[in-house]
């Protein structure tokens, strides 16, 4: 697979790593009254879906961002990548 | 009809005409009491066991393609008993014991193949860790014996034993472990259960549940609604998918494992051997060909299909170990996909909703599972109670804390 870095260009997918579900991102507030069962569906419950998959890869091999991939699960095909602190900037967080 | 080495010789002098379709393509009736979703090892041993040991009648199973199809027919069909944790290693030794009396069981020739499973340790960690696992495998009722590197050496006199960076030092021999002809177990069950009434419906998909005040009445299929006292689920690969369609999402993200195949060779490699260094594994089929595999490709895929760098790095690592593979020419490589679990251990569990069950998050460990999987679902299914070697497969495990991570990994289904 190739990633379409938004900043590098296109890259080979072997220089990122994954991590899963972007909704990772939004990481539950820690003093929410059901934070017990949020963070357990944080962490446990993610999207699983066939089919167009948001998801998170780490630059490693790179320049060591973070990025918001959205995949296609039936056949690999990557339609939009965004820089993962952009999404968390748009969902109104300061980074 | 019964097999037996008579009924071939008869059979060979007659033309071979008096063999008949072992189970019936069945039209679904309107309801059942049990129905199983799936036509998988796991879903046809469950319904095979739910007749044969839990006596229960009125059995459909359900697949969406036909059986054999599916990852039961696309596995390295490997059988072992050598986990470390408590959760687990019962209840695979169990499966093992099914596995030694599976083709008298069911009179058919599941090519059932005992034949060592060696898993190579390169460092004196290592193979602490390995004496660690055989003590838990033997005090659990398996079999491990540790071997030094001239007890490898003269197993498999052919491996690159002075690596510089992971040379061999011995390896943890499972005897009883080894390989299955894994079609033949799908066409065994089959035909077991068909025999004892149970419904086989092909080419029937899912296509929803119906459920009325937290119960579950049966199921809607392209073959019309099909009712069911008790439901159970047993689509690995494809349980997020099944489950949301009843409203649940699963601690399971589901993954590509490619498997790969060689052209065939004479005698080469007398057992399974994994290599300790990568991840690597590999055994050679009764037809001559090498079956080899390694990590998950490590992303969410329901492709049945994975990317170039897996292939690369498990031909790296089984070269690394076997260098004299270089010479030996791929034949086929394949993709099947993984309900890769948070904790890499699988679950069998009730619902929370009243008359559906749960088996699937089977990781890339499935096939060596399917008797006591299906043994376990149908007990769990018939009796409403977990079998005493599945007690810890629970859905709620990641809430109340009792994981069951066999590779301390965490919460990372792509390491698992």
């Amino acid at each position: 697979m190739i990633i379409p870095h938004p900043l590098l260009g296109p890259r080979d997918a072997q220089e990122f790593t994954y991590l899963g579900d972007a909704s990772l991102i939004n990481r539950p507030d820690w003093q929410s009254e059901n934070a017990m069962q949020e963070f357990h569906d944080y962490l446990y419950l993610r999207d699983n879906p066939a089919g167009l998959h948001r998801e998170l890869w780490f630059h490693e091999q790179g320049d060591r961002s973070w990025l918001v991939v959205t995949r296609n699960t039936m056949t690999h095909e990557i339609t939009q990548v965004e820089l993962a602190s952009d999404v968390a900037r748009s969902h109104g967080r300061s980074r | 009809m019964t097999y037996s080495g008579f009924r071939v010789i008869r059979e060979a002098l007659t033309g071979h005409k008096g063999w008949r379709p072992v189970w019936r393509d069945s039209k679904p009736k309107p309801s059942y009491d049990f129905v199983i979703i799936g036509g998988g090892g796991h879903g046809l041993a469950t319904a095979y066991y739910l007749a044969r040991e839990f006596g229960e009648a009125n059995i459909a199973v359900v697949e969406k393609g036909w059986i054999g199809g599916g990852n039961v027919g696309r596995n390295t069909t490997i059988i072992r008993s050598n986990y470390l944790l408590d959760g687990n290693e019962p209840f695979y030794e169990f499966s093992l014991k099914l596995w030694e009396s599976l083709e008298q069981e069911l009179n058919y020739n599941a090519m059932v193949s005992q034949r060592g499973i060696l898993n190579l340790v390169h460092s004196d960690a290592q193979r602490d860790a390995a004496r660690r696992r055989g003590n838990a495998m033997i005090l659990n009722g398996s079999d491990a014996e540790l071997l030094d590197v001239d007890g490898v050496r003269k197993l498999y006199p052919f491996l690159n034993f002075d690596n510089a960076r992971f040379p061999i030092k011995g390896g943890l021999l499972h005897r009883r472990g080894g390989t299955v002809r894994h079609d033949a177990v799908a066409w065994g069950y089959a035909r077991g259960a068909d025999r004892r009434g149970v419904d086989i419906i092909q080419n029937c998909e899912v296509t929803g549940f119906r459920i009325e005040n937290g119960r579950c009445l049966g199921v809607e299929t392209t073959k019309g609604f099909i009712g069911a006292t008790k439901l159970g689920v047993s689509v690995a690969g494809s349980s997020s998918r099944v489950m949301a369609m009843a409203g649940m999402r699963l601690p399971i993200e589901s993954h590509v494992l490619q498997a790969f195949a060689s052209e065939g060779l004479k005698p080469t490699l007398p057992g399974v051997i994994t290599y300790g260094a990568g991840h690597f594994y590999c055994s050679q089929s009764n037809k001559g060909g090498l079956v080899f595999g390694g990590d998950i490709d490590g992303y969410n895929s329901y492709a049945q299909r994975g990317n170039l760098p897996a292939v690369e790095d498990v031909a790296e690592s089984g070269i690394s170990l076997i260098p004299a593979l270089g010479r030996v020419r791929l034949l086929r490589s394949w993709g099947g996909i993984m309900d890769m679990s948070m904790d890499g251990s699988p679950f069998i569990d009730k619902t929370p909703i009243d008359g559906l069950y749960f088996n699937g998050g089977w990781c890339y460990g499935g096939f060596k599972a399917t008797p006591a999987a299906g043994f376990a679902f149908a007990h769990l299914m018939s009796t409403d109670r977990p079998h005493k070697t599945a007690t810890a497969y629970r859905l709620d495990r990641f809430r109340t804390g009792q994981i069951i991570d066999e590779k301390g990994q965490g919460a990372q289904p792509n390491l698992h």
